[in-house]
């Protein structure tokens, strides 16, 4: 198999605020590589980077054996871009957007036309074809700016956090969609603040935090690193906490984490929860609520990292989700 | 800029690449005239805007010939036709102020990263959104123009003086345009752009003899007044139009253009480069 994107040692600063400092990377052809890390680890910088937009400080990446510096016309040759806010023109309609990027990809009149509608069609915008983008909502405004992305037929994909501000429907529609993608042979980049996309999705994670790669994997590998699910138990008596903890310890063999009132433990077997019904029931521990459920990407960062992931972009809403 | 040579490769997986693999004065000028048909969608799309377009000429002309026409002049049809070549100049002049707007509005919304990713000439969106401006500019002459005529506005020029006058004003605004470009890539959101276009544009057209000839202001103001290149152009126009010696102006409004084209041109280029 060869690579598709390669990447080392990126480094971008922006005015003395270290956005990247030292990426390496590598996504297989014909697969999906999820980049996955919080708010501000340097997800889209990536993404720019990759995408010829932005010229790294240090390091160096070439896209399809193309450099992304000195060679970006070949680069922007091989990708489509969807980046994290969809950048489709407003006052344009669904076909005027996508016939636009089909003229300047060299299409004829009549195969723009064309290329437009079978885009519009497949992604379930053919009623809404001939009204300006500013009446669609989010998630048609997402579909319309990934179609735009695919008019050139890409070798390449980058999808900058697809799914973020979509409602569950549409997050799964996508997904769809990217499966599809695939499985013409297209190689993605998926960049995603959601364990769980990038597992129901990804061949291969790199996690970021603070502009490096704190870990990468396949999804399995990083969630045998995390602990698959979490448990999570709260006592009616606060005074049982610690008595409750000590027990959780010792049938997980893994050090919980307390927080308030509330004791949380990485578990990779589920087969642990009977067994700790048993004994907290033996030791006479009343139970408010005791529940298994899938890791947050706080928790895997805890697990992979010792440190929650922090926003580090302040001042920023976490989930802008999409603006015009 | 991006021509590059090419090594031979295996066909992409996805399918195949219709983009042309190197950018060619020719496609270069395509992508910017496709990128400028989409500058006209956009004004088309947006009716409001073209009703601004028309309201403001229709309100200066109105407002300024039937308020000040009879104090500045004695009667408003001698002040309307000395305002007329002054009132198109000031309109096209502020529409410049537009490309700044929506380059800037294109940077903020991603729409510009849209077009950098795509193989296409680099100088394309900045290309297209002036070209496609153009043709904003003209629709104001001639949204303007045709007040004046409703008024009763009939140059002696005739026909051709107007269209010579038309020509020269838009070339004076093409020029501008650069300005307004290079402000709209260095500002940081349009509305900057909006404000800073205000503060430049209110002196730079009326400190000019669009609306008062410099010898009926103040000492101090009227050499500044008389040395404005609008008032170069705004004379050059109604020496066209209304008839007089048209020679001096024009080739002062031809100069003005080409110094501000290569004083911004280079600029807008490089802000947009840097901001891109
Ligand atoms: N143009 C810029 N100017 C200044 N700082 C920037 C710029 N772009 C990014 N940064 C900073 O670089 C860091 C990484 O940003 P980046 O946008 O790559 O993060 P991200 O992982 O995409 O975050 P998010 O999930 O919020 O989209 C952040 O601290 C951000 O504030
Ligand atoms: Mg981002």
């Amino acid at each position: 198999m060869t690579d598709a994107i390669r990447a080392e040692g990126l480094v971008k600063r922006f005015k003395g605020k270290t956005a990247l400092d030292g990426v390496d990377l590598t996504a297989k052809s014909g697969a999906v590589l999820g980049v996955l890390g919080p708010n501000g680890s340097g997800k889209t910088t990536t993404v720019r980077i990759l995408s010829t937009l932005l010229r790294p400080d240090a390091g160096h990446a070439t896209v399809g054996g193309f450099d992304v510096v000195s060679q970006p016309h070949e680069v922007r040759r091989q990708i489509g871009l969807t980046g994290q806010y969809a950048a489709v023109d407003a006052e344009l309609t669904g076909t005027q957007n996508l016939v636009l990027i089909a003229r300047l990809l060299g299409f004829g009149r009549t195969d723009a036309r064309a290329r437009a509608k079978e885009l519009l069609e497949r992604f379930g915008l053919s009623d809404a074809a001939d009204r300006p983008a500013k009446t669609y909502s989010g998630g048609m405004r997402r579909r319309l700016d990934l179609a735009a992305s695919l008019v050139g037929r890409p070798a390449l994909l980058y999808l900058d956090e697809p799914t973020t501000g979509l409602d569950p429907h549409s997050r799964i529609g996508l997904w769809e969609v990217v499966r599809g993608l695939v499985s013409d042979g297209v190689t993605v980049l998926l960049t995603t603040q959601y364990l769980e996309e990038a597992d129901q999705l990804a061949d291969d994670i790199m996690v970021l935090d603070h502009g490096r790669v704190i870990s990468r994997g396949t999804p399995e590998e990083l969630k045998n690193r995390a602990g698959d699910q979490v448990l999570q138990l709260r006592t009616v008596d606060p005074a049982q906490l610690p008595l409750a903890s000590r027990i959780v310890e010792a049938v997980t063999s893994t050090p919980v984490t307390t927080d308030g009132l509330l004791v949380s433990v990485p578990v990779t077997d589920s087969g642990v929860l009977p067994e700790t019904v048993r004994r907290l029931d033996e030791q006479g521990v009343a139970v408010a609520e005791l529940s298994l459920r899938r890791p947050s990407l706080d928790e895997v960062f805890l697990a992979l990292t010792g440190h929650t992931a922090e926003d580090e972009t302040a001042g920023r809403p976490a989930n802008e989700g999409i603006s015009a | 800029m991006s021509a590059v040579t090419t090594r031979p490769r295996s066909a992409p997986r996805g399918g195949e690449l219709v983009a042309p693999v190197r950018i060619t004065p020719l496609t270069a000028v395509q992508h910017g005239l496709q990128l400028a048909w989409r500058s006209v969608l956009k004004i088309k799309a947006n009716p409001e805007e073209v009703f601004g377009l028309m309201l403001q000429p229709v309100m200066f002309v109105t407002l300024f010939v039937f308020v000040f026409g009879q104090a500045m002049m004695g009667d408003w049809q001698t002040y309307r036709d000395f305002l007329m070549p002054g009132i198109i100049a000031q309109s096209v002049i502020f529409a410049t102020m537009g490309t700044g707007f929506s380059l800037s509005q294109d940077v903020e919304k991603g729409i510009f990263d849209r077009f950098r990713s795509l193989p296409i000439a680099r100088s394309a969106p900045l290309t297209g959104a002036i070209l496609g401006d153009l043709v904003r500019y003209s629709i104001t002459v001639v949204m303007v123009m045709l007040v004046g005529l409703a008024i009763g506005f009939r140059p002696e020029g005739g026909v051709g003086g107007v269209v010579v006058a038309s020509a020269l004003v838009l070339l004076f605004a093409f020029a501008l345009c650069w300005m307004s470009a290079f402000v709209g890539m260095m500002a940081r959101t349009p509305m900057a752009v909006q404000s800073f276009a205000m503060i430049l544009l209110f002196p730079l057209t009326f400190g000019s003899s669009a609306f008062v000839s410099p010898d009926d202001m103040p000492a101090w103001l009227a050499p500044i007044a008389a040395n404005n290149p609008v008032t170069h152009v705004v004379d050059a126009m109604r020496a066209l139009m209304l008839g007089g010696d048209a020679a001096g102006p024009v080739a002062w409004t031809l100069f003005w253009s080409v110094v501000i084209t290569a004083v911004f041109f280079p600029l807008a280029v490089w802000a947009y480069r840097r901001r891109t």
